[in-house]
């Protein structure tokens, strides 16, 4: 091989000064560690927050001291009741670890999907997660109006998982006809229809059983007012696959970022990495709808302001996301359940209304970047 | 490292874009693949990187390219596209990086050694100041460069390049040209780009490939691809050939003589 020659030549002058291995580090965008640790302390004090607030108005010092009795070898007398006690470890807790979870979830899959579309505006909700879950959802609540606490959860990750299938499928068929492989357009085309379709299913469902509007509307609006440890075990091995599989495909994600062609002559095949992420983002997003219904917003305004303040790198991107994703619904739902006690705002309202505003913020923003 | 097409057939959106091209680059040569617009350039440049499938032979260093895996191909064949996608916001050295990318596991990372080849390469091509800059802050011929770089960081052993010299003004194209040059001498490498300044293709070039229409219309050294009559007959345009010392063609357009002007001179 002639390619002996640019190698042993590269090779030769590899040794570098020093200074510029210290310039190397700005030009690469990596995590950092001091993002990492800040994202983690944004997480932890949020978590900590929510379980020091609610409605049951423990004392701070019991439920610290209830906390710390938790960690092995540490034993505290918290001096909380029985029902108290309950309130912490039955109620609230589950539910903080839920929001961290919903969050961080919705916040990775709306980063992954950004990430195969190539747009910043993409959600987690594109290809039809959302509308599959409203369906899933809304046949078990009809169905059988006494059902199991699970079969809702049950019902919409199926269903999510359904409608990302049909749009997934719709798309290939689709785009086999084009030369070059079809692009994500088609995709994403296919994916609107998918979700318009299920809507209508959806919609057609609610409106034939009328009766049940009030726990359709409830399970829509979103929320994770009814987390347990039951739910939390459902998703979590899930959602332990989906964010693996993410957080290995940042580098991959990066190469995408040139275009499938440019990506092939690389050496990278777009359509495995792309299914392979759009399958781990929709699972996440899956768990996410089962346990918590709609929750708008989240995946498109979180990845936004990762990318904003720690850079654009999917390697970035990826891992805040899911943290800062995390803090971000733990401080919403705590504003969902404090704002207007001892009632409580939906959780989807809560981040909507912030998302929205903030939506037209990004879209102003990315405008000015995307032209290339 | 050789590069090999015969009786290559490419269809695409439903038209022949090329019609039995033949091609014979030899290890270490340059040749520029020259033609009007939409005559198929571009097409052939992605059949040898596999991006098109066709009927006929393409092969690299005498094996099929479309048999090889992705990874092994990128190895061996490295490519700067006419109008690359730059992610905006994505550094200098990252988008380098990048054409190490066949040298990564699927879920591996970048060793010490993919970042100093990359660092080598951008010393190279003078884009080390550059570095920490985002693709969004360079200017047309500091692109080019840059695309260049990816496609080097790559140390394949073939290099395909796509209009390499577009959008730069005469002297970064010189600068572009001659640094391929360069490179090609110094590691041996093939190099095939499309062009479409024919004096500048003439310039650099060992063989020029005249692709008309999807075809091969004429190929050889450039004093014999580049005459008068045969671009009158592909390009439709009015040139007089000259030649410089080294027999290279010198092109320069020539305002057609229109009834009733061209008697007063
Ligand atoms: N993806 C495609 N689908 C259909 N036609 C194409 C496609 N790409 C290129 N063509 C057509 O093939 C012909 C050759 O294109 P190209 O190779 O880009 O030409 P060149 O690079 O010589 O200007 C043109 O007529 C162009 O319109
Ligand atoms: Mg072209």
């Amino acid at each position: 091989m002639t390619s002996a020659g640019p190698r042993s030549r590269l090779r030769g002058l590899a040794a570098r000064p020093r200074r510029e291995r210290r310039a190397r580090r700005e030009q690469r965008a990596r995590l950092r560690a001091v993002q990492l640790v800040v994202a983690l302390v944004a997480l932890g004090a949020s978590i900590l927050g929510a379980l020091l607030v609610g409605a049951a108005g423990l004392p701070v010092s019991g439920v610290l001291k209830a906390l710390a009795d938790t960690v092995p070898f540490v034993h505290l007398d918290s001096g909380l009741s029985v029902v108290e006690h309950n309130v912490l470890f039955e109620l609230r807790l589950p539910r903080v670890l839920m929001a961290a979870l919903v969050g961080g979830l919705l916040a990775i899959a709306g980063a992954g999907y950004q990430g195969v579309f190539r747009n910043p505006l993409a959600d987690p909700y594109l290809l039809g997660a959302a509308a599959g879950a409203g369906v899933g959802a809304t046949l078990a609540i009809v169905a059988f109006s006494s059902a199991p606490d699970f079969a809702v959860p049950v019902a919409a990750f199926t269903g999510a998982i359904t409608g990302v299938l049909l749009a997934y499928g719709l798309g290939q068929v689709a785009s086999r006809g084009g030369s070059g492989g079809g692009g994500t357009g088609t995709l994403v085309l296919a994916g609107v229809a998918v979700a318009n379709f299920l809507s209508a299913v959806q919609t057609f469902l609610q409106q034939a059983n009328s009766q049940q509007l009030q726990r359709i509307f409830a399970w829509v609006l979103g929320g994770v007012g009814t987390a347990d440890w039951g739910q939390l075990r459902m998703v979590a091995p899930y959602a332990l696959i989906a964010v693996v599989v993410l957080l290995t495909h940042g580098r991959l994600l990066d190469v995408l970022a040139v275009g499938d062609e440019e990506a092939a002559t690389l050496g990278m095949s777009a359509a495995r990495v792309r299914f392979l992420v759009l399958l781990a983002a929709s699972l996440a997003t899956a768990c996410a709808v089962a346990v918590s219904g709609l929750i708008a917003f989240v995946g498109i305004v979180v990845p936004h302001l990762v990318r904003r303040l720690a850079g654009g790198s999917y390697r970035i991107v990826l891992p805040l996301s899911l943290l800062v994703g995390g803090a971000f619904l733990e401080l919403a739902d705590l504003v969902a359940r404090t704002v207007v006690a001892p009632a409580e705002l939906p959780l989807g309202v809560v981040t909507a209304f912030v998302g929205g505003p903030f939506f037209v913020l990004v879209l102003r923003a990315t405008r000015r970047q995307v032209d290339v | 490292m050789t590069v090999l097409v015969r009786g290559l057939d490419v269809e695409l959106g439903g038209r022949r874009v090329l019609r039995s091209v033949s091609m014979e680059v030899e290890g270490g040569s340059w040749t520029a693949v020259i033609g009007p617009n939409g005559a198929g350039k571009s097409t052939l440049l992605r059949a040898v990187l596999g991006l098109r499938d066709g009927q006929g032979m393409i092969a690299v260093s005498g094996r099929d390219v479309r048999s090889m895996r992705p990874r092994q191909r990128a190895r061996l064949v490295a490519y700067a596209p006419q109008s690359p996608r730059l992610p905006a916001g994505m550094t200098v050295f990252d988008y380098a990086l990048l054409g190490r990318s066949p040298y990564i596991p699927h879920f591996g990372r970048e060793t010490a050694h993919d970042r100093s080849v990359t660092a080598e390469v951008l010393e190279r091509l003078d884009l080390a100041d550059l570095a920490a800059r985002t693709l969004d802050q360079l200017s047309g011929g500091e692109r080019q460069r840059v695309v260049l770089a990816r496609a080097l960081a790559q140390q394949t052993p073939v290099l395909l390049l796509d209009e390499p010299t577009t959008a730069l003004d005469i002297g970064h194209q010189q600068q572009v040209m001659e640094l391929v040059d360069r490179l090609r001498l110094a590691d041996g490498l093939t190099v095939v780009s499309t062009i479409h300044d024919l004096t500048l293709a003439a310039q650099y070039a060992d063989r020029l490939e005249l692709l008309s229409d999807g075809r091969v219309a004429a190929s050889g050294p450039p004093a014999d691809v580049l005459t008068r009559d045969t671009i009158a007959a592909h390009f439709d345009a009015n040139v007089s050939v000259s030649h410089d010392a080294e027999g290279r063609p010198l092109l320069a357009l020539e305002r057609p003589v229109r009834p009733g002007e061209g008697a007063a001179q």
